[in-house]
């Protein structure tokens, strides 16, 4: 299993999210995430400026097999993007967590990222999913 | 749980992760599709392709029926051992199936057939009822293991570790060219663009191959490479390219027709030649895309002049281009120039021929955009 760090808050779709008290956070995918696509080639990354809905389509991440949905994990506004994806697209295979995030938001009035998985509920979701297969 | 080749449990000792590929379970890759992708452009990489499908074709009467079977022309084969590419076509000219034929006997009594693995049922319902009319026996060689090893470095490679009599062979093998000693028979045929081999042998023998080649550098690559490369050397995949509602001329395989002699017959030759004198059939071109983003199968492509769409059939990223690339099928009169639309945005891509990268060398203009 993949790691999952302990400070971060996860969505069933495969997103993390680290928030900060001033009302601001950084989303990304995880490692289990990166791990199923693969060798990751393209990044499309929201407007700066743009709002989203809780699970509204934000991002598009394609690795060489397909192309994925990145979701906002919180109802958010987007303030900065990782530029850096543009033309460096495998940070998200190499620190998912780290250099490969994908945006920072500001928190939506109503968004409860509390509600979102902890570390330990992840992995297990995850674990879950490994033995259906 | 799907069928297993010989080399399953190597697979699973080199890290593979299977995926379910037409009922079989093989190597997706090994860690990196795009890592082994590079290893067989810049050095040497090996697939386990044991799930193919090969026949023996063997009888007084192999050579005229394969050459009323085949859209190609085994009369060319004018040395033992070269193979040619062709299409198994229906009455239609619809492609059933594409293939790889050897000559392997200076009699031009025996052959041997490799067709692809989704197709397996279908091809062989088709070879034995074409096969009625004629004195051949047709033999599935589902003892054989198949190996495909490929790249700069694998022909250097392949002869420390061959048996002698096909190592010192393979010296003087001309390309689609393939030699045998017993139950091996080694070719200089592949499916990335790249120099190698196509190697079958006893599947009791394989593992001990497949282990010597480890030890010798030989990267394993898997079915997610196999694919990137094919694309990138422009050859067609069956299923997703073509199938059987399209026919070689739609298809960048009118090259595989023999026309000549005029008067052999072969199945699907009224219907092509029909086509051939209309002459306002689609084709198969390569797409470049010249803007960020990805090529993928099913994209609409809208074409200048009012033309109707094409559509792609195969897309990916190209690793050693560095852009997306892909097949689509066009109208008749379509241009250079076009759009794809991915994900509702019309994007600029250029109509290439559809050859992207041979030896490791680009054989087109990069778009900076890209």
């Amino acid at each position: 299993m993949s790691a999952t760090p302990e400070d971060l808050k996860y969505t069933e779709s495969h997103e993390w999210i680290s928030v900060s008290h001033d009302g601001t956070a950084v989303v990304g995918i995880t490692d289990h995430a990166q791990d199923l696509l693969g060798d990751i080639v393209h990044v499309e990354l929201p407007e700066v400026g743009a709002e989203f809905a809780a699970s509204e389509e934000a991002a598009v991440v394609e690795s060489v097999k397909a192309a994925s949905d990145v979701y906002a994990p919180v109802g958010c506004e987007v303030i900065a993007i990782n530029e850096a994806l543009e033309d460096n697209p495998e940070l998200v295979n190499s620190d998912p967590y780290g250099d490969g995030w994908f945006f920072k938001i500001r928190l939506a009035e109503d968004a409860e990222p509390e509600k979102l998985m902890s570390a330990q509920d992840y992995a297990d979701s995850c674990a879950d999913e490994e033995a259906e297969d | 749980m799907g069928h297993r080749t010989a080399l399953y449990p190597a697979h699973l000792q080199a890290g593979a992760k299977i995926v379910d590929f037409s009922g079989w379970d093989m190597p997706i890759h090994y860690g990196s599709q795009v890592e082994e992708h590079h290893a067989v452009r810049r050095r040497w990489g090996m697939f386990d392709v044991s799930h193919m499908t090969v026949v023996d074709v063997e009888g007084a009467g192999a050579r005229e029926y394969l050459r009323y079977l085949l859209a190609n022309d085994v009369a060319r084969l004018g040395k033992v051992g070269k193979a040619l590419y062709s299409g198994l076509l229906n009455e239609q000219g619809g492609v059933l199936d594409d293939l790889i034929v050897y000559r392997m006997d200076e009699a031009e009594r025996r052959y041997r057939v490799i067709v692809n693995c989704a197709t397996r049922e279908k091809d062989l319902a088709w070879l034995g009822r074409v096969a009625e009319g004629y004195s051949v026996e047709l033999r599935e060689r589902d003892d054989l293991a198949m190996l495909a090893v490929q790249g700069p470095e694998a022909m250097a490679g392949l002869q420390q570790l061959l048996p002698a009599p096909l190592a010192e062979a393979a010296t003087r093998l001309e390309n689609f060219q393939g030699a045998q000693d017993g139950d091996w028979f080694a070719a200089r045929t592949g499916y990335t663009g790249e120099a190698g081999m196509e190697i079958l042998l006893p599947a009791a023998a394989v593992a001990s191959l497949w282990e010597r080649l480890l030890e010798a550098g030989c990267r394993p690559c898997g079915l997610g490479a196999r694919d990137t490369l094919r694309l990138e050397a422009g050859m067609n995949l069956y299923g997703q390219d073509m199938d059987d509602s399209v026919t070689p001329l739609e298809s960048n395989m009118g090259w595989s027709v023999a026309w000549e002699p005029a008067d052999r017959a072969f199945i699907g030759r009224p219907a092509l030649e029909a086509q051939k004198a209309a002459g306002s059939h689609a084709r198969l071109v390569g797409v470049v895309l010249a803007a960020k983003g990805v090529l993928r199968a099913h994209q609409r492509i809208q074409l200048d002049g009012g033309l109707p769409d094409g559509e792609l059939t195969s897309g990916s990223w190209s690793p050693t281009l560095g852009c997306a690339i892909g097949l689509a099928r066009v109208p008749a009169g379509a241009g250079d120039s076009c759009h794809v639309e991915i994900r509702g945005k019309l994007l600029p891509a250029r109509l290439v021929r559809p050859n992207f990268v041979r030896f490791g060398e680009s054989q087109i203009a990069i778009p900076a955009a890209g």
